[in-house]
């Protein structure tokens, strides 16, 4: 029977922005009133610190559930409030409205490393981090062994994690962290740093956490994370709970929000050249989940009588590397368009192996008059496909360009040489 | 199952109990400073036994031999240690402890724990310190084979009042220093000031009788007075009247710095 462990409801949390005043004119003024009268300036002073200042509402109105168990991720762009949530959720700082019920031992993790000395041994921090993240000296001596073993610095261990490098520190850090046994986890971000190795390691403990039955609350920019620790997922945007629901909608539309802002649909034609004129490029606009068909299409109108012989739509990836082309000649080229002709083409890619992420897409073209690159025309984006394995998927930023479609198995060896593949037969 | 309700103004019963369900933090906190002062020194621990003792040696010198301070029979040394104990306690107390919020603030943004671990904590670091001039101090007395007076039973009596005046006057400005970074500059001064007004390189006899009581409510004048009458009896007498002023100011100092903390402490991870 699984019953509500968090409760928030009608959260809002209230920052104040100081606003810098002439600094000359406030010492003097501060001076002059101190000697005065002494006790009204204090009064003064801190009457006037709050009016200068603005008042700057990080969360609104926060309202959600979550129930033993359950994985939630938190989404939202820089600045959505998602890190003053948690702040709130671990009891750092106060809500300035609202209120939340727990129903169980919260541990968070919103650093890692925090409390670690640099002058410390990595033995000795991992003891100093264990208590200020709420374990006691039974529980840490008791968790030694496996957190040394997780993060694997065991050489290292009586030596000042100042030595240490960065990768080193991370996975001291993340392991003292990962042996925590509360009944509500909540993790920040933490995974932004470190190696494949190593990110591959963590997602796979906070995995191994989630499916014990520990609810944990998930704040990450790794939509495919997300996607696989989660089934649900809150979206905030300026503050406020824009959505809350099963995670891949959401997700495909926290990508499409955050993605339409930078993409550029031109709604006046495009001039290709001076005979040709693009008069659309489309892509569609809701996320095309990898390896699933992506349809486009195009419309070109001659202005004047010329022929077409190179057409390609090309592909970019949001670092604005070219991934593909696609080579249009296949219509038929060369193409004779006589003044006022209106070439329309439709098409599909019929299993997009693309890895997820925002692509720009481009035009080059070859006419008898003219020959060009286009960029930017377009994008279109790609949501992750859904992953039905057990383990988590590698983190976006190492998996390359595109999701391959393979099978493996191990195969027999021969006495002879069992190193070598043998194929059936 | 225990439930917990976050809410503006809430925190009042939750936290003692979480005092002591994080009560192993304050030895955490108080063993890793005292580890890192001493890491990659070649001296090591020994500081810490050489720093009072240079300090005595000095104080020695500078009060005996030149200030000619009166010593009615009691060697010179023990005299020096008796005044000057309890003040290094009180004053690195007080220091470390006003600070300490401010030093510690990546933890206090990051993590929760009950913040009144934190000045506590440097107070304890700042105690462990008076626990090895206090061995200096039967050191000196073995050495000069000085009987301390009978009066000694007492002094438990006195540190704790140390103790207590130290993390009051700690509490209180460790919890301004967040907001008003005023008391950075502020702190060492009263520790300065109060070097000279306390009775450290004078009795405190030498404050005229209709001063006496006002003078007592400076809490060092109690502790130091007790220290010295608890091991040099005769010499020093207790004046039972500023002792009762000094403990309730320092009653009061306490619980007023407490209730001043826990009002500001929600306020903590926003300002700091």
């Amino acid at each position: 029977m699984t019953d509500t462990i968090i409760q928030v409801e009608n959260l809002s949390k209230r920052y104040f922005i100081g606003h810098q005043r002439d600094a000359y004119d406030a010492l003097r003024h501060r001076i002059e009133g101190a000697l005065r009268h002494p006790l009204n300036w204090t009064r003064e002073m801190i009457r006037r610190r709050r009016a200068t200042q603005e008042e700057f509402w990080a969360l609104k109105n926060v309202s959600f559930e979550a129930k033993q168990g359950e994985a939630i991720g938190i989404i939202g762009r820089n600045g959505a409030g998602k890190t003053t949530l948690l702040k709130i959720l671990s009891q750092i700082t106060e809500p300035t409205k609202g209120r939340i019920r727990l129903g169980g031992r919260v541990a968070s993790l919103l650093e890692v490393g925090t409390g670690f000395h640099q002058d410390l041994t990595g033995r000795e921090n991992i003891f100093l981090n264990g208590a200020i993240l709420g374990m006691t000296r039974q529980e840490i001596k008791r968790k030694f062994d496996e957190i040394v073993a997780f993060s694997e610095v065991e050489k290292f261990l009586d030596t000042p994690v100042k030595r240490y490098s960065t990768g080193m520190y991370v996975r001291l850090a993340f392991a003292v962290a990962a042996h925590l046994e509360p009944e509500i986890l909540i993790m920040d971000e933490v995974l932004a740093v470190g190696d494949a190795a190593f990110q591959k390691k963590c997602l796979g403990k906070m995995g191994e956490v989630a499916h014990g039955g520990r609810t944990v609350l998930f704040v990450s920019h790794n939509m495919s994370a997300v996607q696989a620790l989660c089934r649900k997922a809150i979206y905030l945007d300026h503050g406020v709970v824009k959505a809350v629901g099963d995670v891949e909608p959401l997700v495909n539309r926290y990508l499409v929000e955050v993605g339409s802002a930078q993409s550029r649909r031109f709604t006046t034609a495009i001039d290709l050249g001076p005979s040709l004129k693009l008069e659309s490029l489309d892509f569609p606009a809701e996320p095309v989940k990898s390896g699933e068909m992506l349809p486009f299409g195009f419309t070109i109108r001659a202005e004047k009588s010329t022929t077409l012989h190179d057409l390609s739509i090309l592909i970019y990836s949001s670092s604005n590397m070219r991934v593909a082309i696609l080579d249009l000649r296949s219509l038929g080229t060369p193409i004779a368009l006589s003044a006022g002709r209106v070439l329309h083409a439709v098409g599909e890619i019929k299993s997009l192996p693309l890895v997820e992420g925002e692509y720009s897409v481009g035009l080059y073209m070859n006419s008898t008059d003219f020959q060009e690159n286009f960029f930017d025309l377009a994008s279109f984006t790609v949501s992750a496909r859904t992953s039905d394995t057990d383990y988590v998927p590698v983190p976006l930023m190492y998996r390359g360009l595109v999701e391959l479609d393979f099978t493996a198995h191990f195969a027999k060896a021969t006495t002879e040489s069992p190193n070598a593949i043998v194929t059936s037969g | 199952m225990n439930e917990l309700i976050i809410e503006a103004g809430r925190t009042e019963r939750r936290y003692w109990r979480d005092l002591w369900r994080y009560r192993e933090l304050f030895y955490f906190l108080a063993w890793r400073d005292l580890l890192i002062r001493y890491k990659q020194t070649v001296v090591g621990i020994a500081w810490s036994l050489i720093r009072p003792f240079l300090t005595m040696v000095v104080l020695t010198v500078v009060f005996g031999k030149f200030g000619k301070m009166p010593s009615g029979g009691v060697p010179y040394p023990i005299l020096v240690f008796c005044g000057m104990l309890p003040w290094q306690f009180f004053s690195t107390a007080l220091s470390e402890s006003g600070n300490s919020l401010v030093a510690n603030a990546n933890l206090i943004s990051k993590v929760y724990f009950p913040r009144l671990v934190v000045p506590a904590s440097s107070v304890i670091t700042s105690f462990v310190d008076f626990l090895v001039s206090a061995g200096i101090l039967v050191v000196l007395m073995v050495w000069y084979r000085y009987v301390p007076s009978p009066h000694c039973v007492f002094l438990p009596v006195f540190v704790l009042l140390a103790f207590a005046s130290s993390f009051g006057a700690g509490v209180w400005i460790a919890a301004l220093m967040v907001e008003y970074r005023d008391f950075r500059f502020i702190l060492p001064f009263i520790v300065q000031f109060g070097l000279y007004i306390s009775p450290v390189g004078f009795y405190s006899s030498v404050v005229p009788e209709k001063w006496r009581l006002l003078y007592a409510l400076n809490p060092m004048v109690g502790v130091i007075d007790g220290f010295r009458w608890s091991i040099l009896g005769g010499q020093q007498p207790i004046y039972w009247d500023t002792l009762a002023v000094s403990v309730v100011g320092v009653a009061l100092l306490m619980v007023t710095g407490i209730w001043y903390f826990r009002k500001t402490e929600r306020a903590f991870a926003d300002i700091i």
